[in-house]
């Protein structure tokens, strides 16, 4: 929804207009499923682990794999949230506004960290967090989650966690929700 | 034509500077230069009570040349030359140099002298040896005389000497530290205020010690609807006062400040709405005798300083026919009557400018069309400053042609010099 | 929005976008190493006319920590002392590049006049009487911290209403997010007319302190005893300054804010000064990340606030 809101925001403006229905609810919740378990088993067990949603599509995907893992596991992962918009390198170039608080209320020092992020796109959101880390602490690693990751990267960055691989035109959309995933176009409301 | 003896449709006829005939065909043989006057107004030359030509001291900002020039395109054929000039006009020496600039200028350049010497308030300047050089108006505007006794005694020795006093009003203790209008938006934009009564207060004192003294005051540029009043009743009172109004005045209001454009800073300050349409009363009902420019111009580099720190002063001479025009609900006969022969009869003129367009008079005549609509365009002004207040407003009336002493001076909205 | 030049120019919709986007830079603030890359590569200029070292810094500070450039100008050792007019100063600093410059100065309007003449953006820090909005902002951040809101809480602003900037701001900023705002002070320290301000006014402070939520004291400046606007010192504190008995009358958890420096004993008592309810330091504090916010949004969001 990030990708979306920030679309929204003026001097953009536009209209979200669906057009297929890539995932569903229960793809959704498999994928998520599945992701937990990669992660256990990729880190081999929960420890010196957390989770950093980024905001905002991030967020609730963050929270529902920490569910997940304590589903799994029985333990509560550690889950905070950041917003890089203060460390984006496409400022003044379109509207950037911070989204909400970036909360992340332990040291990251020594842990490993799992970014999710709903769509993963460009791959400038997710070099701006990595800026954005380093600024509350040395991680030991960081390993990256996402819903979607729908292609033309500009970076050398790739996911370790994948809800599904989506090709797509780069002008399209893609909405990532509980109810599932849509792909569609971001229709401006003026020229 | 229009004239104090009124109004009539006429040719005139002019020979080595002085109007030998006006009929309403004249032969079409006669020689020489011959002005179109078609759909204009002729009228006599304007005179301003009021006007700064910076000369000498300030000639970045004006000079008696350009000067001349923007008063010529305004229709004006006399001006008065204020003294505060650098050093002041408080002396012979002084009169007689700014007569001789005047010589060559394109209208009739007068002097007013200081009051008192150096302007500053104290020691009386020598009326008498300016009065001697034809000096017959004395003011230290730019200031008030504060002193009443001083006044007092400046009043009892220019009476002596047939000249007028005219004042700057306000009170230096009251007005002290303002550089605008006191009142709702000197109080929102934290722009040290300028009562009202700063300026009433003198104006008050002066009716009283012209009553004291029986000396004429005349009272220079008015701002407040209580200095009308004041007015008003000094000359119910059969008191030889008389009054003059700027044209900004009875145009622009306080508000004008709201972006701090020192353009807009003026003293006095641009007052309140209720204060202007007190000023067009005063001018529509006799009260106010003449409308004069104040045309005060400062240099680019004045004027851009932080508002409280800039020059008070607006220039007027190039716009003041058409605003009065425009803005004033008048018959143009009432407003030629403010503008010409009513100041030149302040001024000791009468007889050389304000008419009446006769055979036999000085030919200073100003052809203007009163329903020609022009833009007032800062940029292009004859003053060597630009700082009009009414940079890009629609105006109606506008001057065609200029003749000062015979010369045509400003043909076509052209200076010819 | 291209300037902050007045809280009047913001409107409730922009006061609320610069506390919201305030909200995440207090979080930047707080961390262990606070800064963040948001402004790098661009050139702000602190350009005071007139010392304030609490706020230069302040905007200082919040560039640096937005990662910028700061350029500091100080008067006192340019060529101002020799002469150098307003407008040339602001020109030859524009030419060397610049994208904000914050203009404080001792004459009101400055702000407005340097934004005619330079293509960076101007934030007013403080122009004469006239404005000092980031302050007014953060008065209004720090009272949302503590109180949550400030629909319907009645604010008093207390002294020299007349000769202060931080006055005709807040009283703007505090109307604008609904606070019903009383001007307590003697009739020679407020401004000669009130037409057009919305707030109440008084001159009895010991009537209102029950009712307060926030009491909001003004600095009081000794050299307008030479302006006869006072008998004396003494005079003003026993009827306007906020003495151990009068901060007694305040309700509970009522706030103390002073926009700072403190004459402690004239305008506030010493032991209020420093007592619980006051949040004094907190609106120093919240100061720069206010400013982040305004030079955030200036430069950094492409986004409008107005």
């Amino acid at each position: 929804m990030a990708e979306r809101e920030r679309y929204l925001t003026p001097p953009l403006g536009g209209v979200f207009v669906a057009r297929a229905h890539v995932m569903t609810a229960d793809d959704v919740r498999r994928a998520v499923t599945r992701i937990a378990h990669e992660i256990l088993e990729r880190n081999r067990g929960l420890s010196e682990l957390v989770l950093i949603g980024l905001q905002t599509g991030g967020v609730p995907l963050a929270e529902r794999l920490t569910e997940e893992l304590a589903r799994i596991e029985g333990t509560d992962v550690p889950v905070g949230t950041l917003d890089v918009a203060f460390y984006r390198d496409d400022i003044g170039l379109r509207p950037v506004l911070p989204e909400t608080v970036t909360n992340i209320p332990f040291d990251l020092t020594g842990r490993t960290v799992v970014l999710v992020d709903d769509v993963l796109f460009t791959g400038r959101t997710i070099r701006a967090a990595l800026n954005a880390l380093a600024d509350y602490g040395r991680a030991k690693a960081v390993q990256l989650a996402v819903m979607v990751d729908r292609g033309h990267r500009e970076l050398p960055i790739r996911p370790d966690f994948v809800g599904k691989n989506l090709p797509t035109r780069r002008d399209e959309m893609v909405d990532v929700s509980d109810e599932g995933v849509v792909l569609g176009d971001m229709v401006p409301t003026r020229p | 034509m229009i004239d104090a003896t009124g109004t009539r449709r006429a040719d005139v006829a002019v020979r080595d500077g002085v109007i030998i005939e006006v009929a309403e065909r004249l032969d079409e043989s006669t020689q020489g230069l011959e002005l179109d006057a078609s759909g204009c107004v002729v009228a006599p030359g304007l005179v301003d009570l009021h006007t700064h030509l910076r000369e000498p001291g300030r000639e970045e900002a004006e000079t008696v040349e350009s000067g001349s020039r923007a008063a010529a395109l305004g229709g004006y054929t006399a001006v008065v030359a204020m003294p505060n000039t650098e050093p002041a006009i408080d002396s012979a020496a002084v009169v007689r140099q700014v007569l001789e600039l005047g010589t060559k200028a394109m209208v009739d350049v007068r002097v007013a002298g200081a009051i008192t010497v150096g302007r500053a308030g104290t020691q009386l300047a020598p009326l008498g040896e300016m009065a001697d050089l034809g000096v017959h108006l004395f003011t230290d505007d730019g200031a008030g005389v504060q002193d009443a006794r001083l006044m007092r005694r400046a009043l009892e020795y220019a009476g002596g000497l047939g000249v007028v006093l005219a004042q700057h009003c306000e009170d230096e203790s009251l007005a002290a530290g303002g550089h605008m209008h006191e009142g709702e938006w000197s109080s929102r934009l934290g722009i040290p205020g300028i009562p009202a009564e700063a300026e009433e207060l003198m104006v008050a004192r002066d009716v009283a010690l012209s009553r004291l003294t029986g000396a004429p005051v005349h009272f220079l540029h008015l701002s407040t609807a209580v200095s009308v009043d004041i007015v008003r009743e000094a000359k119910a009172a059969g008191l030889s006062v008389t009054a003059e109004a700027a044209p900004h005045h009875f145009t622009l209001t306080h508000d004008s400040v709201s972006a701090y454009d020192t353009r807009f800073k003026v003293n006095p300050p641009l007052r309140t709405a209720v204060d202007v349409a007190a000023v067009k009363q005063g001018l529509a009902d006799g009260t106010i005798d003449a409308i004069a420019t104040d045309h005060a111009p400062h240099s680019q580099e004045a004027k851009e300083a932080p508002f409280d720190q800039a020059p008070p002063g607006m220039l007027g001479l190039e716009t003041a026919l058409a605003l009065a025009l425009t803005e004033l609900e008048l018959p143009v006969e009432q407003v030629l009557a403010l503008l010409s022969w009513q100041p030149a009869r302040i001024a000791g003129l009468q007889g050389q400018h304000g008419g009446p367009v006769a055979p036999g008079h000085a030919a200073n005549l100003c052809v203007f069309d009163p329903e020609a609509q022009w833009t007032v365009d800062g940029n292009r002004m004859a003053s060597r400053s630009r700082n009009t207040p009414f940079d890009g407003m629609a105006l109606r009336g506008r001057v065609r042609h200029t003749v000062c002493r015979g010369e045509a001076v400003v043909i076509d909205g052209v200076a010819q010099r | 929005m291209k300037h902050l030049l007045s809280m009047a120019d913001l409107g409730v919709d922009g006061i609320e976008e610069i506390l919201r986007v305030t909200e995440s830079f207090v979080e930047v603030t707080a961390r262990d190493i606070p800064r963040v890359p948001a402004l790098r590569g661009k050139t702000i200029v602190s350009l005071f006319y007139e010392e304030s070292t609490r706020t230069r810094l302040s905007f200082e500070s919040a560039a640096k920590r937005l990662s910028a450039d700061v350029m500091t100008f100080s008067v006192a050792t340019s060529s101002v002392q020799k002469g150098e007019s307003l407008k040339d100063t602001v020109e030859t600093i524009q030419a060397m590049g610049m994208d904000a410059v914050v203009v404080r100065h001792a004459s009101a309007g400055v702000p407005w006049q340097v934004s005619q003449w330079v293509d960076a953006s101007v934030v007013n820090a403080g122009d004469g009487w006239h404005e000092h909005p980031t302050q007014a902002l953060l008065d209004a951040y720090t009272i949302r911290e503590r109180l949550g809101s400030l629909e319907g809480r009645r604010i008093a602003i207390v002294g020299d209403v007349k000769h202060s900037r931080v006055a005709r701001s807040n009283v703007l900023g505090f109307h604008a997010l609904g606070a019903e705002v009383t001007l307590v002070a003697p009739p020679t320290l407020l401004p000669p007319s009130l037409e057009g301000w919305p707030c109440e006014v008084t001159t009895d402070l010991d009537a209102l302190l029950p009712k307060l939520d926030v009491i909001y004291v003004l600095r009081m400046q000794r050299e307008r005893m030479t302006e006869a606007v006072l008998p004396s010192m003494r005079e003003y504190t026993s009827r306007y300054g906020l003495t151990a008995r009068r901060a007694a009358n305040l309700p509970d958890g009522a706030l103390v804010m002073h926009p700072g420096p403190m004459n402690r004993g004239v305008e506030i008592a010493a032991e209020v000064a420093d007592a619980p309810g006051t949040v004094i330091t907190r609106q120093v504090a919240n100061g720069v990340a206010v400013r982040m916010a305004v030079l955030f949004l200036l430069l950094g969001s492409g986004a409008s606030i107005a």
